[in-house]
């Protein structure tokens, strides 16, 4: 992976890097750079496999990492790219032409959490959620129970606990 | 000429799409799912046909949405447990097995030897389960409803071993962060064993009347051939691959757990069609038959079954983030888990082999094939929709 990443950082400009495992390095490139280093990883270092294209909702800074995680089966080897991108009307190139299955992930990230792929087919379309009107449900200040409470009845004769105040107080009492 | 003209219509639009008039009396729409024998589980297909051909497939999936990552996001990672399981009802072992590793991944545990052993073991104990409801499911889907029979009684031999190793049938919940709740109970060796022999039996019987059956024959070769090129532009893994001759086998690829312990190679086949990758996970059951006798006899007796870990109540993940990968039976399972220093995922994000299966692919694969042979494809992929809306 060490030499992978000598021959990209003389092609592109890299950020901040993370050694997970040997197999597995995570890099963060600029928005502009996504393209042309995916289409680089895919036609000339063998990351042919789009693995996932998935996004994680960094509220307090304001933004979201989107994440290209991409493998090379013959090395046996991960590629995670990270962009930052804002969290206000988000938005991002489509990958689709590079991987048409990447359309299906990007229209999730669409519903899920809202952020726009234009041209990306059918990204539009209602995906797993159907006349939802609330903000989407995966950013983080989506507040599941409030949605439940104000949507949803209790069971009559139903006790809730917290589970954590319960597993302290019933379960192991003698543990800190 | 006697067919429509493909190349003639429905022409395309500007935009890529289909130029299809419902009014011009030429086609019609018709759902297959949610409630369908030709579907598989809680999923449906819009068929747009043209006479008895498809001419467009769109999936659609939500009917069973819990919002199982989300729902992570609330619970600490111990009490993460009874959900990651329900992610695929069929084959739940690899969601508890992917979780825990990347949870111990980012927590810097290491989970004793012995309890690799005894992970590899309940992962190939599932993926024989979910084949033989997938054989079951084939067969049905072209008519032979006794072989449903048949592969459900060895699943439910299976389900006894499982009940008697870990407690319960379907959810385990038996591989934890830090290794397993136990070791294998007196005698399971030689219970396993009879299990293992009366699997090769029924295999033995599901191959002469389904494989040498003229009709299965004849209605599944040639049907819904995969091409090499759509591999990986389709993120096309496990057996969907691998009967198109492409050895993609994560067990291989990227051993985990102690398969770069055991002996055996991918089962791969030829014609990618779909009695090609039915016949490439029979023979992946007798691999897994294989693999366990392998494993029982290779398998430490003694030493530790859980490393040391936090107290699960207070227990806080450093920030960081992994992906964890293993073979299941439908193709590549992972997790991609991302932590905050909290004691909370920030997010997971499941990867499921269906995902890409019976998205993508099955909508390209869908065109110009007849009404009847939908669900002979739609099997032959072996989806399950949990895993597409998580």
């Amino acid at each position: 992976m060490r030499d992978l990443y000598h021959r990209l950082r003389s092609r592109f400009e890299l950020g901040e890097v993370t050694e997970q495992r040997a197999d597995l390095w995570f890099v963060t490139v600029e928005r502009d750079w996504l393209r042309p280093l995916l289409i680089h990883l895919r036609d000339r270092e063998g990351f042919t496999h789009l693995v996932i294209l998935t996004a994680v909702d960094w509220i307090e800074d304001g933004r979201f990492q989107l994440t290209y995680l991409l493998n090379n089966r013959v090395a046996g080897q991960d590629l995670g790219v990270r962009v930052m991108i804002d969290r206000d009307g988000a938005s991002m190139e489509s990958i689709h032409e590079l991987w048409p299955t990447a359309a299906t992930y990007q229209r999730e990230l669409r519903e899920m959490f809202g952020i726009d792929f234009p041209e990306s087919p059918g990204v539009d379309e209602e995906f797993i959620l159907e006349g939802w009107n609330d903000i989407p449900p995966y950013r983080r200040d989506f507040d599941t129970l409030r949605y439940a409470e104000e949507n949803f009845s209790q069971r009559p004769g139903r006790e809730t606990r917290d589970p954590a105040k319960h597993m302290k107080d019933e379960l192991y009492p003698d543990r800190a | 000429m006697l067919y429509p003209d493909r190349s003639q219509y429905p022409a395309r639009k500007a935009d890529g799409s289909l130029d299809i008039d419902l009014t011009s009396g030429k086609y019609l729409k018709i759902w297959q799912g949610p409630n369908h024998p030709g579907i598989t589980g809680n999923m449906s297909v819009e068929l747009t046909v043209c006479g008895d051909e498809v001419v467009e497939g769109k999936t659609h999936v939500g009917y069973l949405h819990r919002g199982f990552e989300k729902l992570m996001e609330r619970r600490t990672f111990i009490q993460c447990f009874p959900i990651v399981c329900r992610i695929c009802v069929p084959e739940p072992d690899f969601n508890e097995y992917c979780y825990a590793a990347a949870v111990e991944e980012l927590a810097g545990i290491k989970a004793p030897e012995r309890a690799d052993w005894i992970r590899a073991l309940i992962l190939e104990m599932g993926r024989i389960n979910s084949y033989m409801m997938y054989l079951g499911g084939q067969a049905g889907a072209l008519g032979q409803g006794v072989i449903g029979q048949w592969t459900t009684y060895v699943r439910d031999l299976m389900l006894d071993r499982f009940e008697e190793l870990t407690g319960a049938r379907i959810y385990h919940m038996f591989i934890l962060p830090g290794g397993v709740r136990d070791g294998l109970p007196d005698g399971f060796e030689g219970r396993m064993e009879e299990t293992l022999r009366e699997i090769e039996s029924t295999l033995r019987d599901v191959e002469k009347v389904m494989f040498h059956n003229a009709v299965f024959k004849k209605r599944t070769v040639g049907l819904g051939v995969i091409e090499p090129d759509w591999i990986d532009r389709y993120g096309v893994t496990g057996p969907n691959a691998r009967a198109c001759a492409v050895a993609k086998d994560v067990r291989k690829d990227q051993p985990y757990l102690v398969y770069d312990q055991l002996d055996f190679q991918p089962v791969l086949g030829r014609d990618s069609d779909v009695f090609t990758r039915a016949d490439v996970r029979r023979r992946d059951i007798l691999l897994s038959v294989d693999l366990i006798r392998q494993m029982l006899a290779k398998m430490p007796r003694s030493g530790p079954l859980m490393a040391e870990i936090p107290n699960v109540l207070h227990w806080k993940i450093p920030r960081g983030e992994t992906y964890v990968r293993g073979e299941c039976s439908r193709g590549e399972y992972g997790y991609y888990l991302v932590t905050d220093g909290s004691g909370y995922p920030r997010r997971v994000n499941v990867r499921g082999p269906s995902y890409t299966h019976a998205m993508a692919l099955l909508e390209r694969m869908i065109v110009n094939l007849n009404i009847s042979d939908v669900a002979a494809l739609l099997v032959s992929l072996h989806t399950y929709p949990p895993e597409i809306e998580r």
